[in-house]
């Protein structure tokens, strides 16, 4: 298995809070990953520290076999790192095709044509082809996850963080993304999760990573995980079995 | 006299109609649970209770009284407080800080600083840390904590669960219970629907704007529940 994204030991402290205190995680190549964690434990931190819109205090982040710990974060999207945002934030004003076009445009550096093609697939993979000429205002919550995705898709991504993406809907619409993210994963796309709902994320990660006070808790098959003794006392608050 | 009645009440976004014709009630130390899909109008019924949406006809009475004229902040006075959707904390603020504006309504009641702390521990370390500093979910609990700091009578609650690691959740409808207890009366939102039917005494499912069903969880059957749900 090749590692495409990896990090070790991070450490990054707020004033006197150490959010992320000796964070090592790995992601192979073609992996779907999910993370899961107490409340403050430190995941969004974790995407922010991989994204580059934090400098780790120690630690690296590494990209296909290249330190990327001190490129600027648009370097790192060009890369290939895509990442959703907890709350979706579109251009409320633009359509949900001109909202794609941006972040193909800038996000990965594509010619015009080049965009407008990569748009035209990345609505097609996130479903939201019928809605393309919509105000990504309007959009109800479902399509403004979707819009979500095709933002961080549409620079043809190797690595998509997703940050609660499930969060908020229905359970027909998470089923409905549920699926739309194993197509992802099945068109190659390595995947890091963060999710609460946890029954979607057991539905397409391989394995997870538990962490805690920003720390590695504990790793592997992800129902052993999530039935663990460590994870049943500090996040499902159930009895530790 | 019920503590909220809300009677054929239409609400507009420009020319989207979001709420048509909603009349309900809802009594004294009940949980009332509205679920729905999402673009169901349940967001907008609660900002229109909290008065953050006027109406365009219909009437919302508090305790009998027509509250329509009622800016929303006269409203937290009266006893109403809303949580709300993306959690709206002050970023600027501390923890400490954002409680305190909770509590500028001066009703009295059990709710302080101490007490919410006590609901949410993982918000007693971050006491006088920016909100803005805060992670997705410690801000959920804090805008929770921030609404019981009115000391409302009647709290209106948005996706409550949104964000929030399982052991939370399981913390705040063990809180649910004990809010009801102490003659809080509670309105929630929520997509958890098998959930939030373990602590309703009575559900709402919104459809498009309307009420598609309403009645005692335990006189629905999930059959019902599921078609109107989805409008079969």
């Amino acid at each position: 298995m090749t590692v495409v994204l990896e990090t070790t030991g991070l450490r990054k402290s707020f004033g006197g809070v150490q959010v992320i205190d000796d964070l090592s995680v790995a992601l192979n190549e073609g992996e779907a990953l999910g993370i899961v964690g107490p409340n403050g434990a430190g995941k969004t931190t974790l995407f922010n520290l991989i994204t580059g819109v934090y400098r780790p205090d120690a630690g690296r982040v590494t990209f296909k076999d290249k330190d990327i710990t001190h490129l600027p974060r648009q370097d790192r999207c060009r890369e290939g790192i895509g990442r959703t945002f907890q709350i979706p934030k579109p251009f409320a004003d633009m359509s949900v095709f001109e909202n794609v076009l941006v972040c193909a445009a800038y996000g990965r550096g594509m010619s015009e044509r080049a965009s407008y093609v990569r748009c035209v697939e990345t609505l097609d993979l996130t479903k939201l082809s019928p809605k393309a000429n919509k105000q990504a205002g309007a959009l109800p919550l479902l399509d403004r996850k979707r819009l979500e995705l095709a933002r961080a898709l549409a620079g043809d991504p190797s690595v998509l963080l997703l940050d609660e993406v499930a969060g908020g809907l229905t359970e027909s619409e998470v089923d409905a993304l549920i699926e739309t993210i194993r197509d992802l994963h099945r068109e190659g796309i390595s995947i890091i999760w963060i999710e609460h709902v946890v029954h979607a994320l057991l539905a397409v990660v391989g394995r997870i990573v538990a962490i805690s006070f920003g720390r590695n808790l504990i790793e592997g098959d992800p129902n052993e995980v999530m039935c663990s003794d460590e994870v049943q006392a500090c996040y499902m608050g159930g009895t530790p079995i | 006299m019920s503590v909220l009645e809300l009677q054929e009440v239409d609400v507009f976004y420009g020319d989207f109609q979001a709420l048509f014709k909603v009349s309900f009630k809802v009594e004294e130390g009940q949980t009332f649970a509205c679920i729905g899909a999402n673009g169901g109008g349940k967001s907008t019924l609660l900002r229109t209770i909290a008065g953050l949406q006027r109406p365009t006809s219909g009437k919302v009475l508090f305790h009998g009284d027509p509250v329509d004229q009622v800016p929303a902040h006269d409203r937290v006075g009266m006893g109403i407080a809303l949580v709300p959707e993306g959690r709206r904390v002050f970023p600027s603020l501390t923890v400490f800080e954002n409680l305190q504006i909770g509590a500028y309504g001066g009703r009295k009641g059990d709710w302080n600083t101490d007490s919410v702390m006590e609901l949410f521990p993982l918000l007693k370390p971050l006491v006088k840390r920016q909100a803005s500093s805060l992670s997705g979910g410690e801000q959920q609990a804090l805008a929770i904590g921030r609404a019981l700091m009115a000391n409302p009578q009647l709290l209106l609650l948005d996706e409550v669960s949104l964000g929030l690691a399982p052991v939370v959740i399981k913390r705040i409808y063990e809180a649910m219970v004990h809010l009801v207890d102490t003659g809080t009366t509670i309105l929630v939102v929520e997509q958890d629907v098998q959930h939030v039917l373990t602590v309703a005494d009575h559900v709402a499912c919104f459809l498009e704007g309307r009420i598609s069903l309403e009645g005692k969880p335990s006189d629905l059957s999930s059959e019902a529940i599921t078609a109107a749900y989805f409008g079969m």
